[in-house]
């Protein structure tokens, strides 16, 4: 500074001692706020006993019990019938014998999880393909009324889910599409479709007009060029938009717990009604959740460079 | 460029599969006319589920209808629901309470993100992992970290208390996060806050990498103080970000329904019977459709102002 000249590097680039005090702060905070997180982690390995413990504890006999209540219903039994019994096959068996039952059957767990993979990519694809197709007819084309039409497509995911759930109820029982996945596919995809138009707008809108227009020259067709030249461009864009669609559906809660009961029950209205006995099984809960969280997780890593532009329906790009 | 083996096109496979005068034409349309084929399946099926209902709901309201008596005469009662929600007490105590949520959930997430934003853009060694590792809570579903966090805040057990307990001194079975009613609307604000506070350091930090280096070299050969340069030119520029991330945790909070429903479902009492809990007791539970139907159109007017404001914020942020 002595000499007069300011160089980007001495007046932005924060000091040695002021980073070290920044990066003590952020990864402080980073720490606790995964606190609730590896709690859920671990309480899937522990023991009912366990997971109730005073002081909660740390460290503990891993088991799987969590995991295999989570997937089985369990029946007590008296000590004669279970002296009958021929010696137990795999670890759940094992497992649920020392607890002095048996395993009647397999829970609810799995099919809820299949019906959360199913609604979630069925919606997730259809939104993906007709936010892709309003995206391209909003960028390329004169059309009217196109900032009021964007703004209607917008504020229909503002809308309280429950208040819009009241009239789709009604509708649902009068169409036979309650507690089925069309039906709910189907709500999934209107929900989404907004933040995909929105997100692939703006991924469009970067890809220069003058590639399909010289396509078209070559006489491809417009619908060709569509195809041919934006769809290969928009590649990435149409792919970060599918995670941000694709956990919406995934997370959702207020319309499955109110408009599915069974049949298409997603995992999140499950999980919370997860019981053992004497209260809720926390250990199966945990484990619940852990397998509902991981996919996300995933998903977040992926999508690290585009989850600004996500959720904030593409207004800020960095 | 040639291609050797050509891949049937869009336009090809409709034609082939569509009848023969939408294939005559489908090379031949004008460009508002392919722009309505690209738009309307969008707003078809918006008309359909969002819509369609809303009118439905806007009609019920006028009614006594009940959605558990399908059969019962249905009867018109004009403006009365309408009347009878702006008097009653109940509603005014859930609008309170969902204002308390909203006001505090806002007021703590815009500080701590900041904070946050401000040390990340220190650009410490590491800190994109960090910021990534900070991010995980917000993309997580609502109702079912919401749900677990009903087992971390057992006065007893759970380790929020421990946790709280060990710190402060105070014995872990002295307090109830969700079953007392001072306490129970900071609980559901804690929960809130520990998932969205990375979502508004998001956007405050895309706010503070927007403002060029050389606004800051500038106010330094001017002499400015670091604290001047903060509220003279950090506070002002990353404004329209702040505006941005509030009004949408605004908007988010205003209808929050899934965490607080697993975690106190309103109570104790109705302490934090936030708007949707209270329209999902009225619509799901008492059934009193026509009522709760006057009560979403109330809450639909609402965020749809807020959603105009909203998309105005966009705009402008979008010009930057």
């Amino acid at each position: 500074m002595s000499t007069g000249v300011v160089t980007a590097h001495s007046v932005v680039e924060p000091s040695g001692r002021a980073k070290t005090v920044a990066a003590t702060l952020v990864i402080a905070y980073a720490v606790i706020s995964m606190i609730p997180l590896a709690w859920i982690l671990l309480t899937g390995f522990k023991s009912p006993p366990d997971s109730i413990s005073y002081p909660p504890k740390v460290i503990f006999a891993p088991t799987l019990e969590g995991y295999c209540n989570l997937f089985t219903t369990r029946s007590r039994q008296t000590a004669e019938y279970m002296a009958t019994l021929p010696p137990a096959t795999g670890t759940c068996e094992e497992i649920a014998r020392a607890r002095n039952m048996v395993i009647a059957g397999p829970s609810n767990y799995a099919p809820r999880f299949i019906n959360s993979i199913v609604i979630a990519y069925g919606s997730t694809f259809c939104a993906v393909v007709l936010g892709t197709l309003a995206a391209y007819g909003f960028s390329r084309f004169k059309v009217p009324l196109a900032d009021d039409l964007l703004f209607f497509i917008l504020s229909t995911r503002m809308m309280p889910p429950i208040a819009v759930a009241i009239p789709i109820y009604l509708m649902y029982r009068e169409l036979g599409l309650s507690d089925t996945r069309l039906g709910m596919i189907l709500l999934y995809t209107s929900v989404n479709v907004s933040l995909a138009v929105w997100l692939l707008k703006g991924f469009i809108d970067e890809i220069p007009r003058e590639y399909e227009e010289a396509a078209m020259v070559d006489g491809y067709t417009r619908f060709h060029a569509f195809w041919k030249v934006v769809l290969p461009q928009a590649t990435t864009g149409i792919a970060a938009t599918a995670i941000f669609c694709l956990i919406f559906a995934w997370n959702e809660y207020a319309f499955a717990v109110l408009l599915t009961s069974g049949e298409a029950q997603t995992a999140p209205p499950f999980i919370p009604i997860i019981i053992g006995e004497g209260g809720q099984d926390w250990p199966a809960v945990a484990a619940g959740t852990t397998l509902f969280l991981v996919p996300i997780l995933a998903f977040t890593v992926l999508l690290r460079r585009h989850l600004l532009r996500g959720i904030t329906f593409g207004a800020v790009r960095k | 460029m040639t291609e050797i083996t050509p891949v049937p096109s869009l336009a090809d496979r409709v034609a082939s599969a569509s009848p023969d005068w939408v294939a005559r034409r489908a090379t031949g349309l004008s460009d508002r006319s392919i722009a309505w084929l690209f738009i309307a399946p969008t707003i078809v099926l918006l008309l359909a589920i969002n819509i369609f209902p809303l009118i439905w709901t806007i009609r019920l309201s006028f009614t006594n209808y009940r959605a558990n008596r399908p059969n019962a005469p249905l009867l018109s009662v004009g403006i009365d629901h309408y009347q009878s929600i702006l008097g009653d007490p109940d509603i005014w105590a859930a609008m309170q309470a969902t204002a308390h949520f909203v006001v505090w959930t806002i007021v703590l997430q815009t500080l701590l993100g900041f904070a946050l934003a401000y040390f990340i853009d220190r650009k410490f060694r590491g800190h994109a992992l960090w910021t990534t590792i900070i991010l995980i809570p917000m993309m997580l579903s609502p109702a079912v970290v919401g749900n677990f966090w009903r087992f971390l805040y057992q006065p007893q057990i759970g380790l929020f208390n421990y946790l709280v307990a060990f710190v402060s001194g105070v014995p872990p079975s002295s307090f109830e996060m969700i079953g007392s009613v001072k306490l129970a609307p900071w609980s559901i604000i804690l929960v809130d806050t520990w998932m969205w506070t990375p979502y508004v350091a998001l956007i405050i930090l895309a706010g503070l990498r927007s403002i060029p280096d050389y606004i800051y070299e500038a106010a330094e050969v001017d002499r400015a103080s670091k604290w001047r340069q903060f509220w003279s030119i950090t506070l002002p520029m990353v404004l329209p970000f702040i505006m941005l991330a509030v009004l949408f945790r605004g908007i988010e909070n205003f209808k929050m329904f899934d965490m607080v429903n697993l975690l106190t479902s309103g109570g104790p009492g109705s302490t934090t019977e936030v708007a949707s809990i209270t329209l999902k007791r009225e619509a799901f539970e008492k059934w009193r459709t026509g009522f709760s139907s006057a009560f979403a159109v109330i809450l639909f007017v609402t965020v749809f102002g807020l959603a105009n404001i909203y998309v105005k914020a966009l705009n402008r942020v979008r010009q930057r």
